[in-house]
């Protein structure tokens, strides 16, 4: 959507131009705690997205007119860094889509956190995407998924998202910015693997029911790949660890 | 924060629920009253006042000659704001528009865009002088459902809007023409609440929801939508509230046109 120029041709023979399929993903690497200051962190490459998202508290909620007796509130921040993209030099500070996106993504976690546990705190969600490249506000979510599990902060599930979107009648998987660009609609998604219930949804352009039931198809069978690399990031930090251990017996 | 009385409607609203009834006695999937005011601001391009039940939106819409979006030389821009005015809900408080305001412009801003409504080339006036339309959107009495009320305001307002006449580097207002527009948008926007799922959502509903969806629509496709809040929706619950907007967008579509 919103690009300019002559379309390029997205689908030949039917495959995509960097060569997947309808339904294959780029390829995806998280890395969890690579930031020392932050409670949680993680480090995602998604194609050629790069992002970094850190977790801070819970700690007492600052001002005091945002604490919620009842349980913790979530501050999100997502922020595009202005070098991020392949044009030129973005804007600085938080335009209007990047306050849209932290709302989305901030109401993705307070679904999958156990707020109820820290009453009058808050958690802090920073989610800077460092290059650009089609889709990263699912890029945002994945690696604050993981970030805030890395904490230890109690979470009733680890929410993954990713897009679809539609070239011509076909429904495509995990659009890359050229595909973003010159697509006939795109929808981000955000699932909680456990239930399978939908925690973001965003959609523009032009769909049809049926589309959009097979989009949520795609979205769910490429769930268990990116559920399955989220949860392999935490853990590898303690195998490598636990391999030392054993190899010392 | 939410009052003691807000509280106590909060549950009475629940507890209705529970029963499969509302606070006004319609049924879920049902739309309040609907009325449509076009050229309310004669001094505006354009202009609606659409009424939800107790919500009030007016939508005025001005034309300025502007130059071009650098990456889109032959279009013209458009423009969506929202103000959720502090006259408007004794929870809304003067100010720089906050994230709600900037969601509910958005989320307009995408249907119409994507419907097509305005073809933004046509907008095109010469090199670097291109018509930028603004349509704002502002909340004159909440009652819930901001986003259906403004979609039906905004589409409302487009439908009346006429564009000056440009000549000898001038405008000239007294000499107009109708805004072409490709179609109508508009959304329905359901609630959940008590496991269950409304239509069009008054503000003691939007109180205790735990969820919200907006799907907006033309004749054959869908053109956006958006989630909002923490609660979550199923498959299954968003492929039925789709078939359900299809539905319903023919009322709304005839009542727009009239």
């Amino acid at each position: 959507m919103g690009g300019s120029g002559e379309k390029p041709q997205l689908i030949k023979e039917g495959k995509r131009l960097d060569g997947r399929a309808f339904d294959q993903l780029r390829p995806l690497k998280i890395e969890a705690n690579v930031l020392k200051n932050a409670a949680g962190s993680a480090y995602l490459e998604w194609g050629n997205n790069k992002v970094l998202a850190a977790v801070f508290g819970p700690k007492e909620a600052l001002p005091k007119h945002t604490q919620d007796p009842d349980k913790a509130v979530i501050k999100c921040r997502y922020s595009m860094a202005p070098f991020s993209s392949i044009e030129g030099h973005g804007r600085s500070g938080q335009n209007r889509r990047a306050i849209e996106i932290s709302k989305v993504t901030r109401e993705v976690f307070e679904k999958a956190v156990m707020l109820d546990y820290f009453p009058g705190n808050e958690i802090e969600i920073f989610i800077e995407i460092l290059q650009s490249d089609g889709g990263t506000r699912v890029a945002g979510i994945t690696a604050a998924s993981v970030a805030l599990a890395s904490s230890g902060i109690p979470m009733y599930d680890l929410p993954y998202a990713v897009s679809v979107g539609k070239v011509g009648e076909d429904v495509i998987l995990d659009l890359n910015m050229i595909e973003d660009n010159y697509s006939d609609a795109d929808m981000p998604v955000a699932i909680a693997p456990r239930s399978n219930e939908v925690l973001l949804l965003q959609m523009d352009g032009s769909l049809t029911k049926e589309q959009f039931s097979k989009g949520m198809e795609y979205i769910k069978n490429a769930g268990k790949f990116i559920s399955a690399e989220q949860r392999r990031a935490l853990s590898a930090p303690y195998e490598t660890s636990a391999a030392k251990y054993e190899g010392k017996q | 924060m939410a009052s003691t009385i807000d509280a106590v409607k909060g549950s009475y609203v629940l507890e209705l629920m529970e029963n499969g009834t509302r606070e006004d006695g319609r049924s879920l999937l049902d739309f309040r009253e609907i009325t449509i005011e076009k050229g309310v601001i004669p001094n505006a391009e354009g202009s609606a006042r659409v009424k939800l039940g107790n919500t009030t939106v007016l939508v005025g819409i001005k034309a300025d000659i502007d130059s071009p979006m650098k990456d889109k030389p032959d279009e013209g821009n458009l423009m969506v704001s929202a103000e959720l005015l502090p006259l408007a809900s004794k929870n809304y408080e003067p100010g720089p528009p906050g994230e709600d305001a900037i969601e509910l412009a958005r989320v307009v801003d995408r249907g119409i865009r994507a419907q097509n409504m305005i073809d933004l080339k046509s907008l095109f006036i010469e090199k670097d002088k291109v018509w930028s339309i603004f349509i704002d959107v502002y909340v004159l009495n909440y009652d819930g459902n901001l986003f259906d009320a403004s979609y039906i305001a905004a589409v409302a307002a487009l439908n009346n809007t006429k564009i000056p006449k440009y000549e000898d580097e001038k405008l000239n207002r007294s000499e107009t023409t109708q805004l072409k527009l490709n179609g109508i948008v508009t959304s329905c926007t359901f609630a959940k609440l008590a496991g269950k799922v409304v239509l069009d959502p008054t503000g003691n509903e939007e109180s205790v929801m735990s969820a919200r969806v907006t799907i907006s629509n033309d004749e054959n496709s869908i053109r956006s939508m958006q989630k909002g809040l923490s609660g979550s929706f199923t498959q299954n619950e968003l492929e039925e509230l789709i078939s359900v907007s299809f539905e319903k967008s023919k009322e709304l579509r005839d009542k727009i046109g009239n």
